[in-house]
């Protein structure tokens, strides 16, 4: 029998330092399952189950994960755009993002993007991509009417898009352009922070090349911060400052990029990254094969929800859900191997 | 004629191909439905008997609206019993065509096997040229002696069916004759153990809906391999697949292959996995096979300027780059292809000589051969001259020293 009771305020308010430019703490967002006779609900998907992390001004930080542990919900719940948060702090600029009223939400939403995945449906194929791009400026009056066909084309340029373009459809481009709107939609709003979900994964790899590159100029450009979401590991090294794990809605294990690549601390991880495919065929590696699949996440195991499938798993591991701790500076991880330092 | 150029058809020409398509298909058409083909036809032999499939010179066209697609334009390499071949290349360079060719499922009549052969080892000295096999003597071939696993397990299964009911078809149609119902399901069920699938039985009784997305590629597998295939095409078999599972999956297949010692044919686009599974490697581009050799020798020393742009645009883990590489320029219009080298136009390592026609295949090792002009021995003295990034000029001193010592 699930549980569909919610603890609420199981965390520490944090308090604002001036150099994140976001802070979240303790996230939760649990979407509800309605079923029998009433439709009442009778438990709750948890898809997002207690993330902390803090996030500093132009640096990337790259969440990792398998498919289905809440990577893109959590994104989602960041920017709002995932209904009402079920529990927790989301900092955004020192501002509870949840608390804004729907004006003050309203321009707020200049300052937060996001990049989509899947560059084929995110593209309204009724609108031409001068409209795309140019839709959300004119809605936020952001430039003068007399400015708006320049400043088009200055953000077009920037993405590597032909200003001849605007009046072209998304069907008309590869998935290489489109993924280059889709950038320059979020851009011409001139946000501070993009979350950018998968914004690779349905790419070759040449463009995949082009596409990263083309985020790491304009990072420079303008200062941008990311959140990268992304299940491939190789990108998410090359592009991320900072890396957070997750599994099953939490947030397993979070550092510098050196620090996780170096010194996987998280069973989980340590499992993750033996299994990423290296392209060097003398290369032989002892690959640590995680057995089963993911437990659902509408009724997860207890203690560690990781417990499942760890080769390092003791009894206190069933019983004790563990705590974040930092094992290094700056190196998080939640873990009861770690309990004795 | 701007226009023109830019792919634009006017609809009296645009009746006038398809008239001209409608001429050519009928008679390809015609020609695999007669009934009754002998044997003799299509029997023919095996230029090493240790391949399992060889394909040479294969061209397979897509007679479109807009014009003639040239997919497959003169494929040609083997596949040795008990190996992996992986074949990579980016989406749209044929390596699909190239599989479906073998299978005999291209969209037909648009899409035919022009010219070329696939010739298919049956085993005991026979040999089957698959462009000429009829349609009723294919539907024996697939399922037993080669078979496919395709890269989205969520689309490729039929939802409102059991998975149990979908294996049990396989074994029906090619391998079904004097079998009982009972003994079908038994072995569908040793199929889904075989796969790794714990509870066999629960799962045999299960919707594709109810299973995760390592488990139904795993049920993809079982379906595929359920007749004892000597031939299994992998089209992207781990793509949709996080890397865990996909490290599951590999394993998976690697030892499977073992167990019923066939070959598989790797298709794919994430050079890791081919690293990890692959003996040998294909890499094709705009349709044509660009470079093959071993996985060392791919790996070691690339050597056309393409593989080595598609090596360097991958981050790898644990090397550090501060800026990726990126291939310029896009693949040419598969309509209109150029009369000189393919890639000539996105090369940053072109020579004066790129201007001339396609480039052949020439060989730096017995099995390492690449279509480059770079290599050709008149020309090595002027690649050295040209300007490159340096990492790329190493690859290719290390390539064409190569390339010069088994020369001698």
């Amino acid at each position: 029998m699930a549980d569909n009771t919610i603890t609420k305020g199981n965390y520490e308010p944090v308090v604002y330092d001036d150099q994140y430019i976001l802070m979240v703490n303790g996230l939760k967002k649990y979407f509800p399952i309605k079923g029998g006779l009433l439709n009442r609900v009778v438990g709750h998907v948890k898809a997002v189950d207690g993330v902390t992390f803090n996030l500093k001004r132009g640096t990337t930080m790259g969440l990792v994960g398998e498919s289905g542990c809440g990577k893109t919900t959590t994104g989602r719940t960041i920017l709002r755009l995932a209904g009402e948060k079920t529990d927790g702090q989301v900092l955004f600029n020192g501002k509870e993002v949840y608390d804004l009223s729907p004006r003050e939400m309203r321009d707020m939403r200049t300052k937060m993007q996001i990049i989509f995945q899947d560059p084929f449906s995110s593209l309204s194929p009724r609108l031409p991509v001068g409209e795309i791009i140019g839709e959300a400026v004119r809605e936020h009056n952001l430039v003068p009417k007399a400015e708006f066909d320049d400043y088009i084309d200055q953000v077009m340029d920037k993405c590597g898009l032909q200003p001849f373009h605007k009046d072209r459809y998304p069907h008309e481009f590869s998935g290489g352009q489109r993924q280059r709107i889709c950038i320059a939609r979020a851009l011409a709003l001139n946000p501070e922070f993009v979350v950018c979900d998968e914004p690779v994964s349905a790419l070759d790899v040449s463009i995949q090349a082009q596409i990263i590159n083309l985020l790491n100029d304009l990072q420079e450009q303008f200062k941008l911060t990311y959140l990268f979401i992304s299940h491939d590991l190789s990108v998410v090294e090359h592009i991320s400052d900072t890396i957070g794990v997750m599994y099953l809605g939490d947030l397993v294990e979070y550092g510098s990029k050196e620090d996780i690549f170096r010194n996987p601390l998280h069973p989980y991880t340590q499992a993750l990254f033996s299994a990423i495919p290296i392209p060097d065929p003398t290369a032989k590696m002892n690959r640590i094969v995680l057995e089963g699949s993911i437990p659902s996440p509408a009724n997860p195991p207890t203690g560690c929800k990781f417990h499942t499938r760890c080769r390092m798993c003791t009894q206190k591991c069933k019983e004790v859900t563990p705590v974040q701790r930092e094992v290094e500076p700056g190196h998080f991880v939640v873990c009861h191997n770690y309990d004795r330092q | 004629m701007a226009k023109k150029n830019d792919g634009y058809l006017s609809a009296a020409e645009s009746r006038r191909i398809s008239r001209e398509n409608r001429r050519i298909t009928d008679q390809l058409e015609k020609k695999r439905k007669r009934k009754n083909v002998p044997e003799s036809e299509y029997l023919t032999q095996m230029r090493d008997p240790e391949n399992a499939v060889e394909f040479d010179d294969l061209h397979t066209y897509f007679f479109t609206d807009a014009g003639t697609v040239k997919s497959v334009d003169g494929v040609s390499f083997d596949v040795p019993i008990g190996k992996t071949v992986g074949v990579v290349g980016e989406s749209g360079c044929g390596k699909s065509v190239t599989s479906l060719s073998l299978m005999q499922l291209l969209q037909r009549p648009q899409g035919q096997i022009i010219s070329g052969s696939i010739r298919l080892n049956m085993g005991n000295g026979k040999a089957y040229e698959i462009s000429n096999v009829p349609q009723e003597k294919m539907q024996k071939l697939r399922g037993n002696m080669i078979s496919m696993i395709f890269q989205e397990p969520m689309t490729s299964l039929n939802p409102v069916f059991r998975i149990g009911a979908q294996i049990d078809e396989v074994i029906a149609l090619h391998d079904g004759e004097g079998k009982s119902k009972e003994e079908i399901k038994k072995r569908s069920i040793e199929a889904l153990d075989m796969v790794g699938i714990a509870n066999s039985e629960g799962v045999y009784n299960m919707f594709p809906h109810e299973l995760s997305g390592g488990m139904r590629q795993r049920v993809m597998i079982a379906m595929a391999l359920v007749c004892s295939p000597r031939i299994i095409i992998a089209d992207e078999p781990t793509t949709a697949l996080d890397v865990t599972i996909q490290a599951q999956i590999l394993d998976l297949l690697r030892n499977l292959k073992d167990k019923i010692n066939s070959s598989i044919m790797l298709i794919t686009h994430d050079l890791g996995v081919i690293a990890e599974m692959a003996d040998y490697v294909v890499v094709m581009y705009a349709g044509r096979v660009i470079e093959k050799g071993t996985a060392e020798e791919i790996f070691a020393h690339p050597a056309h300027p393409y593989t080595i742009g598609l090596m360097a645009s991958k981050p790898v883990v644990g090397r550090k780059v501060d800026k990726l590489y990126s291939i310029p320029g896009k693949v040419p219009n598969p309509i209109n292809m150029p009369d000189y080298c393919y890639f000539r136009d996105r090369c940053e390592m072109k020579l004066p000589c790129c201007d001339g026609e396609y480039p052949c295949m020439i060989s730096l090792s017995p099995t390492h051969k690449v279509s480059c002009y770079r290599f050709y021995e008149e020309h090595l003295k002027e690649a050295e001259a040209v300007d490159m990034p340096e990492e790329i000029r190493e690859q290719l001193r290390a390539s064409a020293q190569i390339a010069a010592e088994t020369e001698k």
